[in-house]
């Protein structure tokens, strides 16, 4: 066969039971889970890994059952890991095409370039910059995850001096670019050992980039610029030799080619989730710094220009991307972008309607509320860390208080309920209520029902502790 | 191959015969987990029978020339298409408008064009304001000439930014806001439509009585204009909503929060009394950081729906992308490391808006005249999709810049 192909479907049409025929069924336990059933349910939904079944992979006689389950299960997007230790970045490992089908695993990977041609200095801190980037969001550190060392100069000996001073400065992992074999070999041997992402195998260059990575044992980007009969012969091709941490690059292009990225992405995902061609199944690679081939007046413009095509490509398949920019502003909406598509769909919007404690609270202390949708949740949470108050968080069925007070899932009887049964009235000797801004509607009904005083406070919790510091006068914010 | 004679079970290994007849049915053969001695098993086959691979999983060896293939396009069949609705009116129509917008009628993903083309592109329409409210400071610089001047604000955003459309926007006739009667609120939508002579979408306040009260009026004193009314909800009166529009020749936006059930029974309601034709879906629109996420999948599982043959979800899609600046990172101030709030602003703005673009949005509701712009360049550069030289764009490696 000159090509594979298998018969495989799609992770939600498989069934625990499928998979639970061919386990041990022993309910050893060894796994964590209390049964092999169990086991088997986490398994189809991707809540445990088929290695911790552990006789499954040391015993002979289940090693073709292994073997079944793991085609079985397998993602249709091979995952595929640049660097080592705990720096190492994970892309790929793709069940569906849309989230919510299943859920996306392994965000887009962000890359930022140096190029050889800058001065130790520039590098250095250039490489400090990418390493130190840092976005607190909702509970999250949003980072940015390698560096790509671009041979601008094309001298082996340059990209050597160039890849070595990155690897001094910072930890990331590393993509190493240029089209000459004895370019890339100087950076292989520059970061031995470290798993760089090599770029990238063309229809000329392929033989010597595939034994490069296989003698370094790196993964390998496959590249064919707006041409997929080309990618996926080089990607068989270079299969056939023995290398599978395969990365495919169809080329991004700027401007009247904006659809071609999106058709040739799209294709090829569609290619591995739904039709499962093995020979395309593979992580997906964007760059948008290829919007600084354009002269403009404005870098502005091209840092714009290169801010939405990258948010277009993660929007639309793309499993890592390179980066010129290293503006906050670019890379903000960037960062927090894939961390919205990436969240999985199946996990609740809500948190627990339950009363919190913030910092230690005393019987003056103020008491707000707000729902129980989880993105409202945190951010009031967030924004209120160093005061000590009581939160209450009310069921709204997980919406926001605007839509919530809409929708009537937000009520002066629920805020009524919700302060009986947290007993605030035991908490706290004052009968002063905080409401959030957009619960100003709300606010007459609140007060008859409830017998407290409503206070409303700001349209965004941002705006709670100066609200406080001049509104509160039962007691003294400690605000910290 | 292994599969199809699993499958069948038509290979019986019992005798050396049966075997080479059985190999006779294939065009090639595949052997895993056997071990060949040579000398005792001769397979010879008959000309004209195919010929016998036998290929080892274990040792390949290594090719020293591309291995060619084909890429075949995975083109999907889509039993439903999306419906295309009408918006404003020209003389000859019954209206006053220079010109109409068709949005809707794909039959495709949004821009897969490897399967169809998209055959309108979305329009992108500016929000105005009947009264002076809250605005963030970088949308508010471009208009704070004309604040409390609709007609004006509707003109600037027209003339001066190329707006396709004006939404215009009655939140002063919230009874918690001014109040404005029916009455005063159709005389701005006259002033409007008097000032600029683009189709024209008109907003309430979300208050669903006093809503339907203005809308009763603004539909009448604007007869045969198709204006795009923004909104009807469940918790309205659905069939006087919907008798308004039929008899005076005007469009609405079914708007939910984000629930394809809510989405689909409010559709399954109007339609009971008006056409399909004259409805546009907003299943809600939430700012990146924000709930993106739960609004594009919304959407992206509308036009999917729509596509496969959900009639009660084959509308042309709505979005409120102006919501993209509640969120903090497009007004707040913040640290300078990542920069002010007139880059991030209608960066935000933008990302939301092409977000959501590619989960199939026809028509935008937008502020921010970059936002727009780029928005407007990016459908355009989408619709084209083409290219001239791709070798150029795999030299970036070496781009200096």
């Amino acid at each position: 066969m000159s090509e594979r192909e298998t018969k495989k479907s799609s992770i939600k049409e498989i069934s625990p039971l499928d998979v639970y025929k061919l386990l041990p069924r022993t309910n050893c336990k060894v796994c964590g889970e209390e049964n092999c059933m169990a086991f088997a349910t986490k398994l189809v939904n991707q809540e445990i890994l088929l290695e911790s079944c552990t006789p499954l992979l040391e015993e002979g006689k289940y090693k073709k059952n292994y073997q079944k389950i793991w085609d079985m299960v397998k993602p249709p997007v091979r995952s595929v890991t640049i660097g080592t230790g705990e720096n190492a970045v994970t892309i790929g490992g793709e069940f569906v095409m849309y989230r919510h089908e299943f859920t996306y695993y392994n965000p887009t990977a962000i890359a930022i370039d140096i190029s050889d041609e800058m001065t130790k200095e520039e590098i250095g801190n250039r490489s400090k910059l990418i390493q130190n980037f840092e976005y607190h969001y909702i509970g999250q550190n949003l980072r940015l995850d390698l560096i790509a060392v671009r041979s601008t100069s094309s001298v082996p000996e340059k990209f050597s001096i160039a890849v070595k001073e990155v690897i001094k400065n910072t930890n990331l992992p590393l993509i190493l670019c240029s089209h000459n074999p004895e370019v890339v070999k100087a950076g292989l041997k520059a970061s031995e050992g470290k798993r760089p992402l090599i770029y990238a195998a063309t229809k000329d260059n392929w033989l010597e980039m595939t034994e490069l990575a296989s003698t370094y044992n790196s993964p390998l980007v496959v590249s064919a610029p707006n041409d997929l009969d080309l990618l996926r012969s080089l990607s068989n091709t270079i299969l056939e030799y023995g290398i599978e941490d395969i990365v495919l690059d169809s080329g991004t292009f700027p401007n009247e080619g904006l659809g071609k990225n999106i058709n040739n992405l799209t294709m090829l995902r569609r290619a591995s989730c739904k039709k499962y061609d093995e020979l395309l199944g593979f992580p997906l690679m964007g760059n948008p710094m290829v919007v600084w081939f354009e002269n403009t007046k404005s870098i502005e413009d091209v840092k714009w220009k290169e801010a939405y095509l990258a948010s277009m490509l993660i929007t639309r398949y793309s499993d890592i991307i390179v980066l010129h920019s290293l503006d906050g502003w670019v890379l903000l909406p960037l960062v927090i972008l894939r961390e919205n598509l990436y969240t999985d769909p199946r996990k609740p919007v809500a948190v627990d309607a339950e009363l919190k404690v913030i910092g230690k609270p005393n019987e003056n202390s103020p008491v707000l509320f707000t729902t129980n949708f989880a993105l409202t949740y945190y951010t009031v949470a967030s924004d209120i860390e160093k005061i000590d108050c009581y939160l209450i968080v009310i069921d709204t069925e997980g919406l926001s208080v605007e839509s919530a007070v809409a929708g009537r899932k937000l009520t002066a009887d629920k805020v009524g309920e919700a302060i009986k049964e947290f007993e605030i009235e035991k908490k706290v000797k004052h009968k002063k209520l905080i409401i959030p801004g957009r619960a100003a509607r709300l606010s007459g009904e609140i007060e008859e029902v409830t017998g407290w005083d409503v206070l409303v406070g700001p349209l965004d919790s941002s705006g709670i502790i100066k609200f406080l510091n001049e509104k509160w006068k039962v007691g003294e914010i400690a605000s910290k | 191959m292994a599969e199809k004679k699993r499958e069948e079970g038509q290979l019986k290994i019992g005798s050396e015969n049966n075997f080479i007849d059985t190999l006779g049915k294939f065009q090639e053969l595949e052997l895993e987990d056997v071990e060949l001695e040579i000398g005792e098993l001769e397979l010879w086959i008959q000309p004209g029978t195919g010929a016998v691979a036998i290929q080892s999983t274990e040792k390949k060896s290594k090719p020293s020339q591309i291995v060619e293939t084909k890429f075949e396009p995975p083109i999907m069949e889509y039993p439903g298409q999306v419906l295309e609705v009408i918006l404003g009116a020209t003389k000859g129509e019954g209206g006053s408008r220079s010109k109409t917008f068709t949005i809707g009628g794909e039959r495709t993903l949004p821009y897969y064009s490897f399967e169809s083309n998209m055959p309108n592109p979305p329009v992108i329409s500016f929000d105005v304001f009947d009264t002076k409210i809250p605005l963030a400071k970088p949308v508010r610089a471009q208009v704070e000439e004309v604040l409390e001047d609709p007609p004006a604000w509707a003109k600037l955003s027209v003339d001066k930014f190329g707006a396709e459309m004006v939404n215009l926007h009655l939140i002063s006739i919230d009874p918690l806001i001014k109040d404005t009667s029916p009455k005063e609120a159709a005389k701005t939508v006259e002033n409007v439509l008097q000032a600029v002579d683009v189709p024209i979408a008109i907003g309430g306040c979300g208050d669903p009585s006093k809503d339907m009260k203005v809308f009763e009026k603004v539909a009448e004193v604007s007869e045969g204009e198709r204006l795009l009314f923004n909104s009807v909800t469940l918790d309205m009166d659905i069939e006087k909503m919907a008798n308004l529009m039929n008899k005076y020749g005007h469009i609405v936006i079914a708007f939910t929060s984000m629930n394809l059930d809510d989405a689909k029974e409010l559709n399954r309601k109007l339609f009971e009394f008006m056409p399909r034709e004259r409805i546009v879906i907003d299943t809600t629109t939430a700012a990146l950081g924000y709930g993106l996420d739960y609004a594009f999948t919304v959407m992206e599982r509308t036009r999917i729906s729509g596509l496969m043959g959900d009639d009660q979800l084959q509308n042309p899609m709505s979005s409120g992308t102006t919501n993209a600046w509640a969120a903090r990172e497009a007004w707040m101030k913040m640290e300078p490391e990542w920069g002010t709030r007139e880059q991030r602003g209608p960066i935000w703005e933008t990302v939301t808006a092409l977000t959501l673009l590619l989960a199939g949005v026809d028509y935008f509701m937008m502020m921010h005249p970059s936002a727009v712009r780029t928005v407007k360049d990016v459908i355009g550069n989408l619709m084209k999709s083409k290219i001239s030289k791709p070798e150029k764009y795999a030299e970036w490696i070496k781009m200096k810049i």
